[in-house]
C-alpha cells in the first residue's frame, strides 16, 4: 500500500474508490466545491447531477436496493443537507445502506450562523444510523472507512459524514488501497444466531399444525443467498408463506406456496392465515402496524418465532416466543441444516387440512375486479403491464399511495432486489428518482416507476436528470387526478368529504415529456392500454405513460385501521357494513 | 396493563461529540421517561464515559429502552442495575435554606440527623451538602420546606452493582 499526501477532498474520493464505489449522486454548492474540483480531475467515480438533493438520496436508495451495494450521496451544507433529510429518514425506516456526504462551513465558522450553515449532525441524528462531523483531516480516512462499514453491516442504514470546507482543503498522509476490514470499537452486530434457539425453532416448525412463514425486507437485505435459502427452506417444509411489502421477491410470487402480500392491503388468504395460524415463522420482518392491524387481536392463537438482526426489533410491538438475533441468511442456513438432521415427521394430516382451509380462502379471489368497457381499471393496467414485462429484465419502483398497493398486489416478483418502494416512511416522490438510481446501476434493464400523478409531481424536476444521462426510465402514471389513497380514506372514514385531495391544473404529461425531449404516451380507454405499454417498453428513451384510470376506484382488500386481520373489507359492498371503531379513527 | 417499573441503567459510551445528545434524543424521540441522568468520563485513557439513567416503564418498554440504547453506535455496554442483582445508588444535593431563630436551629439539627454538612453559611442562611439515596434526599428536602428552603441543586443518581465483579 502506498502512502501519499492527499487533501481531504482527495481522501474522500480515494476512500470511496477503495470501498468499491463507482457512482455517486449529488449537487454542488459552496462548501463542497473542493470535492467537486477533485471529482473534475479524476475518472474513477461517476457523478450523477440531480436537480434537488432530495432526489439524490432516493436515487442512491434505488441504486443500493437493486444491487445490494452502498448508495452514495454528495450534497452541500445548509439547504443541501436539509433537503436530504427526507431521503435519509426513508433509508433509515427501510434499512437501506446509504452514505451521505454533506459539506459544512469551515470549522472556525461552525456555530456562527455562517452562510449556508446548518447543524447537520444535530438535524440528522435521529434520521441516520450514525453520523460524524470530521473536525480534523487526520480523522477523515478512518471515518470514511468506518462509515461505510456502519452503513452496510448489521441492519443497514444511512450514515452522514459532515465535512467542513477547511477539512476538505487540508492535507495529510493517507494509505491508498483496499483496507483490512474494520474492527469497530463498539459496533459489532451479531450475524450468527443462537444455535439452541435455532434448534428450538426448528422443532416447533416440525410440530406445527397451521404454520405460516411471514417474511420481510430483512431477507432481501441479507443478500440473494438469503432469498435462495428461504425458498429452499419453505419448499422443504411445504408450508405457506406470506411476504411484507418490503419483502416482495424474497420468495417467488409464482410459487403456489406464496399467499400474496400480508397487511392492510394484503390478500385475504394471507391475512386470515396470519390470524389463524398456530405457528408464525417471522424471518426478517418487524411486526409493523401496517401488518399487524389491531395489535391486541393480532394472531391470537399462534406461537411466534422471530429472526431479526436488530435486537431492538424483538418484542417491540409483539411479544414472541422464540427470538433469534442474527442475519437471516446465516440463520436460515442453520435451520436447514438442523431440519435435515432431525428429519422431522411432519403432521401431514393437519398440514393438509390447513392447506384446504387456505385454498378455501383463496377461492374468494380477493384481487378479482370487473374491467369495464370504457374506463381503465388500475388493476387491469397493472395486469397488462405484468403480462407484457414478464419476459424482460424488469425492475419496478413505486411512489406512495393506491398505485403502490395495486402494484404490490398485481405485479409478480420472483427475485429479490427487483422491487423498490418506500415502505416505512411512505415517501411520495420516492419512485421516480429511485428508478433513475436503479437504471444507473442496470443500464440495459427495463426500469419502471409505477406512479400516481400526485406523487410524480413531488420529484418531477428529476426529468431533467433522466434526460441528461439518457436513462430510458419509464414512468407509468395511474392518473385519477386525486391523491387516491387520501380520497379513499376520506370516502370510507370522513363521509366522502374530499378535502383538498383533488389536484386541479395538472400538466399535460405527454406535452411535458415532449418538452424535455422525452416520449409521452397516453391511454384513456382499455383498448389503448396494451399499445401504450408496448410502445413504452419498445423505445429506448425516457418515457412517461399517462394512464387515465377510474377516478373512484378504491384499493381492496383492506383492513381498516383499528381492526384485526379477520375483519377485512373485500370490496365496496363491505364498506357500509362495518363502521370504523373510534380506536381506529385515531390511528394513521 | 403491565406494571410500571423504575430501572437504573448504566451505559458505557465513547466520549465523543454528540453522544449525550444521541442518548437523550433516543429517549425523547421514542417517548421514554428520564427521571434523572448523570454523565461523566470514567476512563480518560480510552475516553469512555458512564451515563447513569433512571427511567420507568413497563417491562416491555424497559427491554426496548435497553435494546435501543445498545443499538447506538458509540455505546459499549448497557447494564440494568435494577435487574442485575443488588446495587447501590447515591445522589448528591446542595440545598439552600434561609431563616433565623428557631427555624435556623431546627434546620441545623435536621441536617445533623441526615448527616448533611453545612458548606456555606451567612447570618441568615445555610447551604447544605447531602448525599445518599434519592429517597433520603427527597425526605431531607421535604423537611426543609417549612424551614425556609430557597433552592435545590441535585446531581441525579449514580449507581454501581454490589460485590467484586465489574460490568
Amino acid at each position: 500500500m502506498a502512502k501519499r499526501k492527499l487533501s481531504g477532498s482527495d481522501i474522500v474520493i480515494q476512500s470511496l474508490v477503495d470501498a468499491g464505489v463507482d457512482t455517486i449522486f449529488g449537487y454542488p454548492g459552496g462548501a463542497v466545491l473542493p470535492i467537486y474540483d477533485a471529482l473534475f480531475k479524476q475518472n474513477r467515480l461517476k457523478h450523477v447531477l440531480v436537480r434537488q438533493e432530495g432526489g439524490a438520496v432516493h436515487m442512491a436508495e434505488g441504486y443500493a436496493r437493486s444491487t445490494g451495494k452502498l448508495g452514495v450521496v454528495l450534497v452541500t451544507s445548509g439547504p443541501g443537507a436539509t433537503n436530504a433529510v427526507t431521503g435519509l429518514t426513508d433509508a433509515l425506516m427501510d434499512s437501506i445502506p446509504v452514505l451521505c456526504l454533506t459539506g459544512q462551513v469551515p470549522t472556525h465558522l461552525i456555530g456562527n450562523d455562517a452562510f449556508q450553515e446548518a447543524d447537520t449532525t444535530g438535524i440528522t441524528r435521529p434520521c441516520t444510523k450514525h453520523n460524524y462531523l470530521v473536525r480534523d483531516v487526520k480523522d477523515l480516512g478512518r471515518v470514511m472507512q468506518e462509515a461505510v462499514y456502519v452503513a452496510r453491516s448489521g441492519r443497514p442504514g444511512p450514515v452522514v459524514i459532515d465535512l467542513p470546507k477547511d477539512v476538505l482543503i487540508n492535507e495529510t498522509t493517507f494509505e491508498i488501497g483496499k483496507k483490512p476490514p474494520v474492527k469497530h470499537k463498539t459496533y459489532r452486530p451479531q450475524i450468527k444466531g443462537d444455535s439452541s434457539k435455532i434448534r428450538e425453532a426448528v422443532e416447533l416448525i416440525a410440530k406445527a399444525k397451521r404454520p405460516l412463514f411471514y417474511c420481510g425486507g430483512g431477507v432481501v437485505n441479507s443478500g440473494p443467498r438469503g432469498s435462495k435459502l428461504l425458498t429452499e427452506f419453505v419448499r422443504m417444509t411445504g408450508y405457506p408463506i406470506t411476504l411484507t411489502l418490503m419483502g416482495l421477491g424474497a420468495f417467488p410470487a409464482t410459487d403456489k406456496k406464496f399467499l400474496g402480500m400480508v397487511g392492510m392491503h394484503g390478500t385475504y388468504e394471507s391475512n386470515l392465515a396470519m390470524h389463524d395460524c398456530d405457528l408464525m415463522i417471522n424471518i426478517g420482518a418487524r411486526f409493523d402496524d401496517r401488518v399487524t392491524g389491531l395489535i391486541s387481536k393480532f394472531s391470537p392463537g399462534s406461537k411466534k418465532i422471530h429472526v431479526d438482526i436488530d435486537p431492538s426489533s424483538i418484542n417491540k410491538n409483539v411479544a414472541v416466543d422464540v427470538p433469534i438475533i442474527g442475519d437471516c441468511a446465516s440463520v436460515l442456513a442453520e435451520m436447514i441444516k438442523v431440519w435435515k438432521e432431525i428429519k422431522p415427521s411432519k403432521n401431514t394430516k393437519a398440514i393438509n387440512s390447513w392447506w384446504d382451509q387456505i385454498e378455501k380462502w383463496r377461492k374468494r379471489d380477493c384481487l378479482g375486479y370487473t374491467q369495464s368497457k370504457d374506463i381503465i381499471k388500475p388493476q387491469y393496467a397493472l395486469e397488462r403491464l405484468q403480462a407484457l414485462t414478464k419476459d424482460r429484465d424488469t425492475y419496478i419502483t413505486t411512489e406512495v399511495g393506491q398505485h403502490q398497493m395495486w402494484a404490490a398486489q398485481y405485479l409478480k416478483f420472483n427475485e429479490p432486489n427487483r422491487w423498490m418502494t418506500s415502505g416505512g416512511l411512505g415517501t411520495m416522490g420516492y419512485g421516480f428518482p429511485a428508478a433513475i438510481g436503479v437504471q444507473m446501476a442496470h443500464p440495459k434493464a427495463t426500469v419502471i416507476d409505477i406512479s400516481g400523478e400526485a406523487s410524480f409531481q413531488m420529484n418531477i424536476q428529476e426529468m431533467s436528470t433522466a434526460m441528461q444521462y439518457r436513462l430510458p426510465v419509464k414512468v407509468f402514471i395511474l392518473n385519477n387526478e386525486y391523491m387516491g389513497m387520501v380520497r379513499q380514506w376520506q370516502e370510507l372514514l370522513y363521509g366522502s368529504r374530499y378535502s383538498e385531495s383533488y389536484t386541479a391544473s395538472l400538466p399535460d404529461f405527454v406535452k411535458l415529456a415532449e418538452s424535455y425531449g422525452a416520449v409521452g404516451l397516453r391511454a384513456t380507454k382499455p383498448s389503448e392500454v396494451d399499445d401504450v405499454i408496448k410502445e413504452m417498453l419498445d423505445n429506448d428513451q425516457f418515457t412517461i405513460a399517462d394512464i387515465a384510470i377510474d377516478k373512484g376506484e378504491n384499493c381492496f382488500p383492506m383492513i381498516p385501521s383499528g381492526a384485526p386481520h379477520n375483519e377485512m373489507l373485500l370490496g365496496p359492498e363491505d364498506e357500509a357494513a362495518k363502521p370504523t371503531s373510534e380506536e381506529g379513527m385515531v390511528l394513521v | 396493563m403491565e406494571p410500571i417499573e423504575r430501572h437504573t441503567i448504566a451505559v458505557l459510551v465513547d466520549n465523543e461529540a454528540g453522544v449525550l445528545a444521541r442518548v437523550i434524543g433516543l429517549f425523547s424521540g421514542r417517548g421514554y421517561n428520564i427521571e434523572s441522568l448523570t454523565v461523566a468520563e470514567v476512563d480518560p485513557e480510552s475516553a469512555v464515559s458512564r451515563i447513569t439513567v433512571v427511567t420507568s416503564g413497563t417491562p416491555m418498554i424497559i427491554a426496548q429502552i435497553k435494546a435501543q440504547l445498545d443499538r447506538l453506535v458509540p455505546v459499549h455496554r448497557i447494564c440494568d442495575l435494577t435487574d442485575g442483582g443488588a446495587s447501590v445508588e447515591r445522589e448528591l444535593a446542595l440545598v439552600k435554606v434561609r431563616g433565623t431563630g428557631n427555624k435556623r436551629v431546627e434546620a441545623l439539627r435536621i441536617a445533623d440527623i441526615f448527616r448533611a454538612r453545612a458548606i456555606d453559611s451567612t447570618n441568615n442562611s445555610f447551604v447544605f451538602e447531602i448525599s445518599g439515596s434519592p429517597e433520603k434526599i427527597d425526605a431531607f428536602i421535604n423537611l426543609m420546606r417549612t424551614l425556609g428552603l430557597v433552592e435545590i441543586s441535585r446531581t441525579g443518581a449514580v449507581a454501581i452493582a454490589r460485590g467484586a465483579k465489574g460490568i
